[in-house]
């Protein structure tokens, strides 16, 4: 079957956006991106989002956003997968242009988390968990991550130091990236010294609570060809897949593998043609620190129980041999949760087309993979992207 | 979650959440919670099990940032209690100093208090574990 192209991109800047709304964020985004791709119109929308119900009040978001943005009479609904939304979102747009059923698609990735106080965001966070079996016993979605943090931790003899270079790294490159959330560097000690939210998961092994939104346009390599999009400026969708695990984090198997993660890659490997090795750049879902190890083990970029190991040796920066987070990831560039994946999914277009900022550029890249995780681990979306 | 008018959606875990009472398969196959299919084998036929309420803690957490409803409760404790019969749950440990927590900690079942919902709302108990009163 015939491969979808990601003809235009588009974002707003990830941060505490106090004086714009969802629509007006998701709006601008979704116009980026159509600008980008020389168009004025679109068949379709998709709306990857997690809570705006609970955040802002405000469901039936393709309508919202459809309709402010000024599509017409198109189809337009939410995809939901918790902070997975956006990676989904990009898939159910692919899949449309797939099927021959929607030309050129539209999939905007958005959340608006600082109108809501934090406590009542923790709580909408932990939505994503399990609500009769865990939000009902206090538990928030960082205190579920930091049972795990403890878990590797032990299992393979690390410390919360080994941990603490993934935020090192991320921001190391977010602050070269405009849009980013925190556009500074920090140290190890910077993560060390940063208070305890959930021992031993510390706020710097957190990504924040933020507001932002980016969008990505989706078509036909015919289509594309049609409306006259230059072959440099496509960027395909060769492998993609997503898989669930249990929601109830207790009644995982093995709490230290991403399962989920590790059945979407292997699909989406098989679709793209490609291994872990053909891989030139990761966006893994590095809302907390002990994700990242979890997801390049899974992705099979680093043997079980090394994945912390990547880090500590460097192989993450922009010249290792598995570059991650190259604009910031979660961490640094923000998390505003259903909109990640799309933002995933544009910085690989932006690395793809050699358009990365200057010092975050990955040399050369043909393929890149982004991994947006929903729950603790139990909705993963993986998504190949490569120069056409 | 906070309006009092939730009395029917607690009510109806009353039984599993205050004794402890999961599912177990007509393959032998033991889990918390019941659940209509069995997670290990596939069964449909599954009747109630009650757990012995033993378990050890395999990891926890002291939670700092809680979400709204428990903020009068923070700093608390929770952790991953793998029962005696194989099955984990995750619940907050109680009658414990944070300090003396430590993996392979044998706990042993309790039902306490874990919220109010305000003067007018309904009190919400189920189990937390502690360590066995000798």
């Amino acid at each position: 079957m015939e491969k979808p192209v990601i003809i235009g991109v588009g974002m707003v800047p990830v941060g505490e956006h106090w004086r714009v709304s969802l629509r007006d964020m998701a709006v601008e985004a979704l116009l980026n991106a159509m600008d980008d791709a020389g168009i004025d119109n679109v068949d379709s929308l998709y709306v990857g989002n997690m809570a705006s119900g609970s955040f802002i009040e405000q469901e039936n978001l393709g309508a919202l956003i459809a309709d402010w943005a000024g599509l017409g009479n198109i189809p337009a609904v939410k995809v939901e997968a918790a902070c997975g939304s956006g990676g989904a979102a990009v898939q159910e747009g692919a899949k449309a242009v797939m099927a021959g059923l929607e030309d050129v698609v539209a999939v905007v990735g958005v959340e608006k988390m600082t109108d809501a106080w934090p406590s009542d965001g923790t709580r909408y966070l932990a939505y994503a968990a399990d609500a009769e079996y865990e939000l009902f016993h206090g538990a928030s979605f960082v205190a579920l991550n930091a049972l795990i943090m403890r878990l590797y931790m032990k299992t393979y003899g690390y410390t919360e130091e080994d941990l603490a270079y993934f935020a090192v790294n991320a921001h190391a490159n977010g602050a070269k990236n405009p849009y980013a959330m925190f556009k500074r560097p920090i140290t190890v000690d910077t993560v060390l010294k940063s208070p305890y939210v959930a021992d031993p998961l510390k706020l710097f092994d957190a990504a924040p609570m933020c507001d932002g939104a980016a969008a990505v346009i989706i078509t036909s390599k015919e289509k594309a060809k049609e409306l006259g999009v230059p072959k440099d400026k496509m960027v395909e969708l060769a492998g993609f897949w997503r898989a669930i695990d249990t929601i109830n984090l207790a009644n995982r198997e093995d709490f230290l593998t991403l399962k989920a993660a590790k059945v979407a890659a292997e699909k989406a490997y098989k679709m793209a043609g490609v291994t872990a090795k053909d891989i030139d750049f990761f966006e893994v879902h590095d809302a907390f620190t002990v994700m990242a190890a979890l997801s390049l083990e899974a992705l099979g970029a680093a043997e079980r129980g090394k994945g912390a190991l990547l880090a500590k040796e460097g192989q993450i920066a922009i010249d290792g041999d598995y570059p991650i987070q190259t604009m910031g990831g979660l961490k640094s560039r923000g998390h505003p949760v259903g909109a990640t994946g799309v933002y995933q999914t544009v910085e690989a277009v932006l690395q793809l087309r050699g358009e990365a900022p200057e010092g975050i550029q990955v040399p050369d890249a043909e393929v890149g993979l982004t991994q947006n995780i929903g729950g603790t681990g139990s909705n993963i979306t993986v998504n190949i992207l490569r120069r056409v | 979650m906070g309006r009092p008018m939730q009395v029917a959606r607690h009510w109806r875990h009353f039984r599993e959440k205050y004794a402890l009472i999961g599912g177990k398969c007509e393959n032998g196959h033991v889990f918390f919670p019941k659940r209509p299919v069995c997670p290990v084998c596939g069964s449909r036929n599954v009747e109630e099990y009650q757990f012995s309420g033993k378990g050890k803690v395999i990891s926890w957490t002291i939670v700092r940032n809680p979400p709204s409803g428990f903020e009068y409760y923070k700093p608390y404790p929770l952790a991953l209690v793998e029962l005696e019969e194989g099955p984990v749950v995750l619940a907050q440990l109680t009658d414990v100093d944070p300090e003396e927590i430590h993996e392979g900690m044998e706990v042993e079942m309790v039902t306490r208090k874990i919220r109010e919902f305000g003067e007018d709302g309904i009190i919400l108990y189920a189990y937390k574990f502690r360590p066995p009163i000798k």
